[in-house]
């Protein structure tokens, strides 16, 4: 409900923008308070969403429309670029130390996920031909290490929980036993703290001091608010951190929490949990989340797609087609080809700004039965294409053997034709000059 | 022992008021007059406070009314109207029963990593230090070692504990834990269940089917249903309140981890979008860091000064 409302005034703000030309400043700042929203309603710290957009406003403003675009559309393509250039271009891998073991280190607030995250990450190197070793340093929470043991024992990996209470002589003991054992990576997992809990802060720090681990992991629940900016600097300035896994990214949260962690603290997001099964930690990909933070999925595809598909000139020739009436199968199976380009056409039809469910349904559109249709064009000559009329009943029977579809469907192919040539002769007095329109609606 | 705990919530809350308050001041100060251009910098204040777009709308909203109604012009006013709005905007119906005056149950649901089972060993001991009887339903069968976790908080309460194996159907353990809490006329049985994503379909249903095996065999003990939130999380709350809402009915929300940085601004949206009263707020990590929720001591501590 809130979404959809955000999403709508959205729209409404980008289709007011229709000036031509170059992007004007009153445009760019008209729909970047949208998008400041936008990313606000997503959990990005409102001071990161502000220094974000004053970088997006100087980058924006002069900048020419692309054709195909709306003013509103461009700002919004620009940001998306921006969004997904700071969330790091591409995935970052795992630090691998210069000489075994390595060490791990995955810190965090309680409730995170890191002990999940240990089991994960272990059952992923593993996987990779690693040998890790997990250790349990949590000392506090009832039962952490137990956890960590049962996760063990289904990853069929050793965990090393100590005798002692201190957490940095079980990490001291835990790299001897990876020595002693052949493990390559010590996976450590800590006790949640508060970022503000200075006693807990400073056992980490001995923690690192005593091991020197190669990657420090922040771990941070996807869902996490605008204290996410507080809590990042926290642990980076204490710790030093090397990057971020983000979890519980299976949850219906857009995760702006991981851009103002991104943007404070630079690190990488590496690694992101999607689901409680031990295998379900995934590569990091910048773009995905670039796209749901902003939560204008719709726009952004509709974009895309205007931009790759249907060309200006190629409309422009299909109008005078149809409006001399020379509009042929070729030409038929063409437009189908586009409008396929261009993904499912329910899909396609449900980002039309303006388009209400309602109005998709009676059409069908099955992307089975346009390989039928396909198949069906394809398997005539040359000159049926140009000519229908002189499809005759054995021609009909040759396509259909020839397409493997039934003569009846042959039958429908050709009457749809008809119809739709003489709907888009009326369609085309209509909008002359107008946008191109498609052949099936 | 009370003012203690009332300052305990004033620090816990500090971090909250330096957020929320800070900002508010400085552009009281800055503004003195009331203009667009102040409204606008409250907006950006209260969102900042995760209260939410909608929930910041409806407060500048009614916020407006008021300075309408009393033809104010200076923002120095408006800290108390806000004030006012915002425990208008909190104070929601508490539901009967709650002090476990008669046989309760309590059913604890929430996501991941919210601090369910700690939630309830701080209800424990307080329903102890009330001189109430209580017993403790591991329900969380799914992750590792929840069981565990649970029995040896149930062993440093002293309270029974019906538990089963690692795996086992949590509708088993809740029907062995009602009828275990009947028989022995426990005053408040406290279900634990596994941890769920509210985008997990299945896991809800499975919640529900909890709800109704303890319903069912309630022998009219009083049943509510307590959904843990975490503090820190962002505008997802209200999407997490509400399918748990759907789902299984919430009767109640305890809202954890205050002690950190984290605002109590998603409690505003919550409230305001869906009625659903706070009840409870973990504001530390000792067992006895749980307080009832009070709108009118929250705001108050919200708005505090520093002192």
């Amino acid at each position: 409900m809130v979404l959809s409302s955000l999403s709508e005034k959205l729209q409404e703000t980008l289709r007011r923008l229709r000036s031509k030309g170059k992007l004007s400043e009153k445009d760019v700042e008209e729909a970047l308070r949208q998008v400041k929203l936008a990313l606000l309603e997503a959990d990005v710290n409102f001071r990161v969403v502000k220094s974000f957009t004053d970088r997006v406003k100087a980058r924006a403003v002069g900048q020419e429309v692309l054709n195909s675009l709306t003013p509103g559309q461009m700002v919004v393509k620009i940001v998306h670029q921006e969004l997904t250039k700071l969330m790091g271009e591409q995935a970052e891998k795992l630090a691998v130390g210069d000489r075994t073991p390595y060490v791990y280190l995955l810190v965090g607030l309680q409730g995170a996920g890191k002990t999940t995250t240990v089991g994960k990450l272990g059952g992923l190197l593993k996987k990779q031909g690693r040998r890790p070793l997990l250790v349990a340093a949590d000392v506090y929470r009832p039962a952490a290490a137990k956890q960590l043991q049962v996760l063990g024992e289904q990853l069929e990996l050793p965990v090393y929980t100590g005798t002692e209470a201190d957490p940095v002589a079980i990490a001291r003991q835990a790299v001897a036993r990876a020595e002693q054992t052949q493990r390559d990576v010590v996976l450590i997992d800590t006790a949640g703290r508060l970022h503000i809990d200075e006693e807990l802060m400073a056992e980490l720090a001995a923690i690192k001091q005593a091991v020197s681990p190669v990657e420090i992991l922040l771990v941070v629940d996807a869902m996490t608010g605008q204290d996410a900016v507080t809590v990042a600097q926290g642990f980076h300035e204490k710790l030093g951190l090397t990057g971020l896994i983000l979890t519980k990214l299976d949850s219906d949260t857009r995760g702006g929490a991981a851009l103002s962690i991104r943007e404070v603290t630079g690190c990488p997001i590496k690694l992101v949990g999607m689901g409680e099964k031990l295998d379900e930690l995934e590569v990091f990909h910048p773009d995905r989340l670039a796209s749901r933070i902003l939560g204008m999925g719709d726009v952004l595809t509709l974009i895309e797609k205007a931009e790759a598909s249907i060309q200006a000139e190629q409309a422009k020739n299909l109008m005078q087609k149809i409006q001399k009436d020379q509009f042929t199968l070729d030409d038929f199976l063409e437009q189908m080809r586009q409008v396929q380009k261009m993904g499912p056409l329910d899909q396609l039809f449900a980002m039309l700004p303006g388009m209400k469910p309602k109005h998709l349904q009676g059409l069908e559109f099955d992307e089975k039965s346009f390989k039928h249709l396909t198949a069906i064009i394809q398997s005539m000559t040359p000159e049926e294409r140009r000519n229908p009329q002189i499809i005759n009943a054995s021609r009909r029977k040759r396509i259909a053997r020839g397409s493997g579809r039934p003569v009846q469907e042959v039958n429908r192919l050709l009457n749809q034709f008809e119809q739709s040539k003489k709907m888009m002769k009326q369609l085309g007095k209509l909008g002359k000059g107008g946008l191109p329109r498609l052949p099936f609606m | 022992m009370a003012g203690g705990f009332v300052s305990r919530l004033k620090t816990s809350l500090s971090k909250t008021r330096q957020k929320l308050l800070a900002p508010l001041e400085e552009a009281v100060l800055f503004h003195k007059k009331i203009s667009p251009e102040f409204y606008e910098e409250l907006e950006e204040i209260l969102i900042m406070a995760d209260v939410g777009y909608p929930t910041t709308a409806l407060l500048l909203e009614r916020l407006k009314e008021r300075v309408k109604q009393e033809k104010v012009d200076q923002t120095g006013k408006v800290k108390a109207y806000l004030r006012e709005i915002m425990i208008d905007l909190l104070t929601v119906p508490v539901p009967t029963g709650l002090e476990a005056e008669e046989p309760l149950a309590l059913l604890v649901v929430g996501v991941n990593g919210v601090g369910k089972t700690t939630s309830i060993a701080k209800l424990t001991e307080y329903y102890k230090q009330q001189g109430k009887s209580c017993l403790l339903v591991a329900g969380d069968t799914f992750r590792a070692a929840a069981i565990d976790q649970l029995a040896i908080w149930s062993e440093r309460l002293g309270v029974t504990l019906i538990r089963h194996q690692a795996g086992a159907d949590p509708g088993a353990v809740a029907f062995d834990g009602i009828t275990a809490a009947n028989a022995r006329k426990i005053d408040v049985a406290i279900f634990d269940t596994a941890g769920r994503l509210h985008t997990k379909v299945n896991l809800m249903s499975e919640l529900q089917k909890i709800k109704r095996v303890v319903n069912q065999n309630s022998g009219g003990r009083k049943l509510l249903t307590l959904l843990v939130l975490d503090a820190t999380t962002g505008q997802n709350a209200l999407s997490q309140v509400r399918t748990f809402h759907e789902a299984v009915g919430v009767d109640g929300i305890i809202l954890t981890k205050l002690d950190g940085t984290a605002r109590g601004g998603v409690v505003l949206a919550i409230t305001a979008e869906l009625g659903l009263p706070l009840l409870w707020l973990g504001v530390g990590e000792k067992v006895d860091d749980l307080k009832r929720f009070d709108p009118e001591e929250f705001v108050t501590s919200l708005f505090a000064s520093e002192d």
